[in-house]
């Protein structure tokens, strides 16, 4: 063990020769730092969980005293925690400077040592640097730095916090595993690892059952997609004989186009892809894993872990270029996941509730990106969508930090999560308020937020690419492009609504609690506005060369056009290639007319229309606190509250039935039939022996006559 | 010659037989055991006319297990008795299942 | 390491003393005081222990076959010897073995509180009878001390075990028994076999390679292998002596029990079914059957296990889903199945021995192992639960752990000859979170309520250095295992290849009851003479002959 730590330190192996001139710089501590980071504080957490052992045992609770005279194992972790991840943020840029001049067809592969070597099979544990794994190196690192500092001030109260630090750094190793590894089996380490992680976070509070359940849950969900990749791994393996990325899509093309492989491949994959990332049918875990801290849903569930089955599409893309079908379905379900999660946001009171389905919704958008082939498109909305998803989640966990406390003040035991206890906070936390209006504009796709250029070319490239002169299925894609306007425009209602119910219109949390209501303090708003400007400014980087020329790019004054379509060609290449030799051009109209620029107006124009609609709309609702509301919610309405009541059907047809043949399997079948067997022989054989104990008189005379009998029988028998 | 000595060997051992199979005396059941060995001796001696010397030597094996085995047997019906008073072998049931 | 092993002639003695030396131990701890007793045989199995890593470096791992070899006359007549090896199969089993025992041992200080010299005599006959298992290469000798396995067993749950302990042991005694009673009567054919064809008497491993066997006596002789293995592995439906036997024996004797006894069963797989009867082994219906069986046990056993009231109990049955994995990967007749095969057993042998351990700690603590009666312990004891979640984590096979090492490779080896069976075998890695996350979260999270869960107390030193080295050995076989693998792998090729030269010549046979087997390495023998009764070459000319009109 000590070996392969040391290589990581030390920037590991020999990097690839034909690197081109770009010189990775540590990557291995990337991986490492976080790592260490987990070590550390997880030493401390346990230190920490002896004191407070020692209290709960009295029947009491550890008590951290004010900020001044807490335990070393409370305030290091807040240097710590954040500290690995500035240095882990650090070194990506630094690696991210020195690719960034260079064009690099290959990815440098940066070797440790050899992971599993058996027989025919290898596997190094190698990481891969590319300009993929690069944005995802700085999303992850950057977006989860600002996130760890938030944390300090969101959780420095609560009994956990080093063990919180813990499983947060733990949470980032996986994730850069995840993103860097250099074959499918290292991806899959990080991929069931940050399930871990995400398990832990999510039953960080394990004392209260439900939430404890709620990680359970996503893990067992996760897993199912597992089997998925899994699988994939298995087919890729016996096909091409290795899993790792460079030699498999070197080869990719032997298999046949559309062929029976490669779409049984990618569909596997995507079953992983859908578990992770939240998608129809496996989704139910994402809304219930709000349950963990707030911070871990917006790095885990929203920002990071939830984006990995993006990523695993994007990474693949040769293999799903191949294959039509599976990226028709990739699609499919993307862009039917985006509409019904959409749809049960519009019902949800809980403000984090709303989000989490926002966050299906938007990973069905990206889906729908990777699944037309506009791979850098889906990577561009997952980047930005990390940006203002963690900052709503970030806002959402400053709105409950205040709301808690100003429950806490009185010792009310009302929900703090709840928008209708909420209203009016602006007035309050006016920094909480602008950054989340602004995050808000760029989910709803309103220009020139980063948001809208993301989201707009998913929804233009789902019209071109099912315009293709050979598009597989032309009508599908024409379906798939209006539900995707039609989502796009429910996103716009229900974000209005959240925030016009959050922070608009009177305060309902009460007379008294109102008094302890406050803006975050500035380790908590700080990242905020960090996000928030990534919110405004994320988009600029790619605006698409037709775009920029006209109103949208200010007629050419917006910078850096199609820049992560360019920095990613050398990963897309593939897939284009085989698109466009298979599908022909993509087309430049709509199925209805119009070209990109018409329906980006229109669709920030009204995007813009049902925002200001809906302030009006929902601003004129009469909202009550959750004390007083009597009101149940009758018809469709009920259903959407109610989830569709998915849950309720998963339970009825999957869940109880498993355990239902549990019990069967363990009671009948096990203890009865075979059970039964066993005993029936050890029975008989008792039950014989005690028929014949019958002979043992104890009697001589009876022996000596059976014996002179059996003397004359056998001679008897001898002699005649 | 033979003949007769082995008929005389047979009823003896037939005779033997029945005593241990009828009569309930331990005693007189270990007599008639006795008398079935005597009745095998009778024949070996009868039969080493015919086949040689052996047989009288197994007559003195037979002998020597014979009186070893009429020592313990003595011994366990004694203290048989002297415990339960009786040497009726129907009253000994104590290796009944 | 290697010059020093040399200079003191280690590859000479070591594998005599690994078997004699516990017993020589076992007199010790007789003699010894009954409260220093316990202290006596740790030590000295700690030292066996530190004996057997030895191996690590004397061992050579470029060569296939066995290695160390030494032998010695013991029934002459009979040609039974006393001969030992070892190769890259049973390295690891072997030195599993004697870390478990110290394990074991150590972890058994509060929980054997009677009869304790007794006790420890027995646990260290069980681990030279265990030894002598796998490092024997003569067939009679195996047997000898694969039954002798039974006894110290077959005692310390009948005598240290829980309430209904009587009948555990005779369950599984008598199961186990009946098994290899077969397996003797296919040792005396094979026996007698040998001596009418090769004309020595003799069963020393290697020239039991050599006799040549019909199909259909292989056929016979496997299944009676088989039987007898199968029970202790143990395979679906013969599995049902297991969770009795684990719930009422000991906390030691569980994690013998899991850690090696069942590794005896696979072992045998590896060592006597491939390469004894590699035609047998490696017919569509025999091999569909065993896969069907393993895959059965995967999931089966995990559904079973996910609905009992009793943790031990739970834990016993997730040890036929794990050796379900070990069967689908040797079945799948591949190097990477074999391999993970290996590797699932090691890591089961860490992974659940460290599960029994610790629930053996919580019973001491709370005298009870029903899931319910615990609930948010992780708040008093983090110590606790932190090995414990590792532990629970290896055993489900989360990646980077020794669990998923031999899962994963298990299944890809299956997945290479059997695509679906691997297929619904992989569902298992749903099953196993579903079986063993409820456990965790019930025992170690949820509130803590009941008033003597506060009060248990966290892991005791002695407790902590038993759960380091197993916790650090499961993650350093998760990133890790090339050295385990590489070791392994020349053995592992041997048992293939002569599966596969059995197939090919089977093959090209013109009648596939005639199959003579060379053996690895060697020019195939010309003994090519007919077995009385089968068909000769003529017959099988003749158009009558044929099966396939």
């Amino acid at each position: 063990m000590a070996t392969p730590l040391l290589a990581l330190a030390q920037g590991g192996g020999q990097a690839a020769a034909e690197a081109g001139h770009y010189e990775p710089f540590l990557p291995g501590l990337v991986v490492l730092l976080p790592l260490l980071g987990f070590i550390v504080n997880g030493i401390l957490a346990l230190q920490h969980g002896r004191a407070s052992a020692d209290a709960v045992r009295r029947g009491e609770e550890l008590d951290l005293g004010d900020a001044s005279s807490r335990p070393a194992t409370h305030t290091l972790p807040t240097w710590i925690g954040p500290g690995v991840m500035a240095a882990a943020f650090l070194i990506a840029v630094v690696n991210f400077a020195r690719m960034y001049g260079v064009y690099l067809e290959e990815p440098v592969i940066v070797r440790y040592w050899t992971w599993i070597a058996s027989g025919t099979f290898t596997v190094e544990a190698a990481l891969q640097l590319d300009q993929l794994s690069m944005i995802m190196m700085l999303i992850i690192t950057g977006v989860g730095f600002l996130i760890h500092v938030f944390s300090v001030g969101y959780m420095k109260e609560d009994p956990g916090y080093p063990r919180y630090f813990a499983y947060l750094n733990l949470f980032v190793f996986f994730m850069l595993v995840l993103v860097m590894g250099s074959s499918y089996a290292l991806m899959f380490v990080g991929w069931e690892g940050v399930g871990l992680c995400s398990y832990l976070l999510i039953g960080y509070w394990f004392s209260d059952r439900e939430k404890s359940d709620a990680g359970k849950k996503a893990f067992i969900v996760n897993r199912i997609g597992d089997v998925g990749f899994l699988i994939a791994m298995f087919l890729l393996f016996r096909e091409f004989g290795t899993v790792d990325f460079v030699p498999v899509f070197a080869e990719a093309e032997t298999l046949a186009y559309a062929g029976g492989l490669v779409t049984a491949i990618t569909l596997f994959f995507f079953v992983g892809a859908i578990g992770k990332s939240a998608q129809i049918p496996l989704f139910v875990w994402l809304p219930d894993a709000m349950a963990g801290p707030t911070p871990v849903s917006a790095l885990i569930h929203a920002a990071t872990m939830v984006t990995a089955g993006v990523y695993l599409v994007a990474r693949s893309s040769a293999l799903f270029a191949l294959a039509p079908l599976s990226s028709a379905v990739v699609a499919g379900i993307g862009v039917l996941t985006a509409l019904f999660a959409a749809t049960i946001a519009l019902k949800q009171d809980d403000i984090k509730k709303v989000l989490a389905y926002s966050t299906v919704s938007q990973l069905g958008y990206m889906f729908v990106g990777v699944g037309v082939g506009a791979y850098a498109a889906g990577v561009f909305h997952l980047m930005t969508h990390a940006f203002f998803k963690a900052l709503l989640f970030l806002g959402s966990g400053a709105v409950i930090h205040a709301m808690h406390e100003a429950y806490h003040s009185t010792h009310s035991h009302e929900d703090a999560q709840d928008m209708r206890n909420m209203g009016g906070l602006k007035a309050f936390m006016p920094i909480t308020w602008v950054t989340m209006w602004i995050a808000t504009l760029a989910i709803a796709g309103i220009w020139p937020f980063a948001g809208f250029f993301s989201k707009d070319e998913i929804i233009w490239y789902t019209a071109a690419f099912g315009g293709a002169e050979n598009a597989p299925y032309p009508a599908l894609y024409t379906v798939y492009w209006i539900i995707a306007l039609a989502a796009a425009m429910l996103t716009a209602f229900y974000m209005t609504r959240m925030m016009v119910m959050t922070f608009h219109g009177e305060n309902r949390t009460g007379a008294e609690e109102s008094k302890a209501l406050h803006e975050a303090p500035p380790v908590m708003w700080i990242p905020l506005a960090v996000l928030a400007v990534l919110s405004i400014f994320g988009g600029w980087i790619n605006v698409p060369e037709e775009l920029q020329a006209s109103w949208v790019g200010l007629f050419g004054v917006l910078p850096a056009s199609e820049w992560l379509h360019h920095w990613l060609e050398p990963i897309t290449a593939q897939a284009h290639h085989i698109q466009e030799v298979n599908l022909g051009e993509l087309s430049h109209y709509s199925p209805f007319g119009g070209g990109e620029v018409l329906w980006a107006t229109i669709s920030t124009v009204a995007a813009g229309i049902v925002v200001l609609a809906s302030i009006r709309f929902v601003g004129g609702q009469k909202v009550v606190p959750v004390a007083q509301d009597e009101k149940k919610p009758t018809g469709f309405a009920k259903v959407l509250a109610n989830k569709y009541y998915v849950d309720e059907f998963y339970d009825r047809f999957v869940v109880q039935p498993i355990v239902g043949a549990s019990r069967f399997c363990w009671k009948i079948i096990d203890a009865r039939i075979i059970d039964g067997a066993v005993n029936l022989v050890g029975m008989l054989s008792k039950g014989v022996g005690w028929g014949v104990s019958m002979f043992q008189t104890g009697t001589i005379n009876t022996y000596a006559f059976i014996l002179t009998v059996g003397v004359l029988a056998i001679l008897g028998v001898t002699l005649l | 010659m033979v003949t007769e000595a082995l008929v005389l060997s047979a009823i003896l051992f037939v005779i033997g037989t029945f005593g241990v199979l009828i009569r309930r005396n331990a005693i007189i059941m270990f007599l008639c055991i006795e008398l079935q060995l005597n009745a095998v001796n009778l024949s070996f001696v009868a039969f080493s006319r015919m086949f040689g010397i052996e047989g009288q030597l197994f007559v003195f094996f037979v002998m020597t297990v014979a009186a070893a085995e009429a020592a313990v047997g003595l011994a366990i019906i004694i203290s048989i008795f002297r415990h339960y008073e009786t040497v009726n072998v129907d009253s000994f049931n104590l290796l009944k299942w | 390491m290697t010059a020093l092993l040399d200079s003191i002639g280690y590859s000479g003695w070591a594998l005599h003393a690994l078997i004699w030396l516990p017993v020589l131990g076992m007199g010790l701890v007789l003699a010894a005081e009954e409260s220093k007793a316990k202290t006596v045989a740790f030590w000295w199995s700690l030292g066996v222990f530190v004996l057997s890593v030895g191996l690590w470096w004397a061992f050579d791992p470029t060569v296939g076959g066995m290695q160390m070899e030494s032998t010695t006359p013991w029934i002459s007549t009979w040609g039974v010897n006393y001969s030992l090896g070892i190769d890259g199969i049973s390295l690891f089993m072997v030195m599993l073995t004697t870390f478990s025992t110290s394990i074991a041992i150590l972890g058994s200080f509060n929980y054997i509180k009677e009869r304790e010299r007794a006790f420890y005599a027995l646990m260290l006959l069980l681990e030279a009878a265990v030894v002598g298992v796998f490092v024997a290469t003569d067939v009679f000798l195996f047997y000898v001390f694969f039954e002798l396995t039974l006894v110290p067993m077959y005692f310390i749950v009948g005598i240290w075990g829980g309430e209904r302990r009587i009948y555990a042991a005779i369950k599984f005694f008598l199961y186990t028994a009946f098994g290899s009673l077969l397996m003797l009567v296919a040792i005396l054919y094979l026996f007698w076999k040998a001596k009418t064809m090769l004309g020595v008497a003799t069963f020393a491993y290697a020239d039991l390679l050599q006799v040549p066997l019909s199909g259909t006596e292989q056929l016979w002789l496997f299944s009676a292998f088989a039987l007898a293995f199968s029970v202790k592995v143990p395979v679906f439906p013969l599995h049902t002596w297991l969770p009795d036997a684990h719930v009422e024996a000991p906390t030691p004797g569980s994690v013998i029990l899991a850690a090696v006894l069942l590794k005896m069963g696979t072992y045998g797989f590896l060592r006597f079914l491939l390469p004894l009867f590699p035609v047998a082994a490696q017919h569509p219906t025999v091999v569909t059957t065993m896969l069907v069986l393993g895959v059965i046990g995967i999931l089966y056993t995990a559904w079973v296990a996910a609905v009992q009231p009793d943790a031990k109990k739970l834990v016993a049955y997730t040890s036929v889903a794990h050796m379900g994995f070990v069967v689908l990967g040797v079945f799948a007749l591949t190097v990477n199945g074999l391999q993970g095969g290996l590797v699932v057993m090691i890591s089961h042998g860490i992974s659940t021995g460290a599960l029994f351990l610790l629930l053996g700690m919580l019973y001491e603590r709370r005298h009870t192992r029903t899931i319910a009666d615990f609930g948010g312990i992780a708040r008093v004891a983090p110590w606790f639960a932190t090995a414990f979640v590792i532990t629970a984590l290896a055993s489900i096979g989360l990646p980077g752990t020794s669990g998923f090492v031999g899962e994963f490779l298990a299944l890809m080896g299956a997945f290479e000859t059997h695509p679906t069976l691997a297929f619904i075998a992989t569902l298992g890695v749903i099953f196993a979170a579903y079986y063993m996350l409820p456990m965790v979260q019930t025992v170690f999270f949820n509130k803590l309520e009941k008033d003597e869960n506060r009060q248990i107390e966290d892991l005791s030193g002695r407790e902590m250095a038993i759960m380091a080295p197993l916790c650090a050995l499961m993650i350093i076989i998760g990133w890790n295992p090339t050295p385990i693998l590489e070791r392994m792998e020349p053995s592992v090729r041997m048992v293939i290849e002569r599966v596969e030269d059995a197939g090919v010549q089977a093959a090209t046979s013109d009648d596939d009851l005639q199959v003579v087997v060379a053996p690895p390495g060697e020019v195939a023998p010309t003994v090519t003479s007919p077995t009385p009764g089968s068909g000769t070459p003529e017959d099988a000319d003749t158009p009558t002959a044929d099966g396939d009109e």
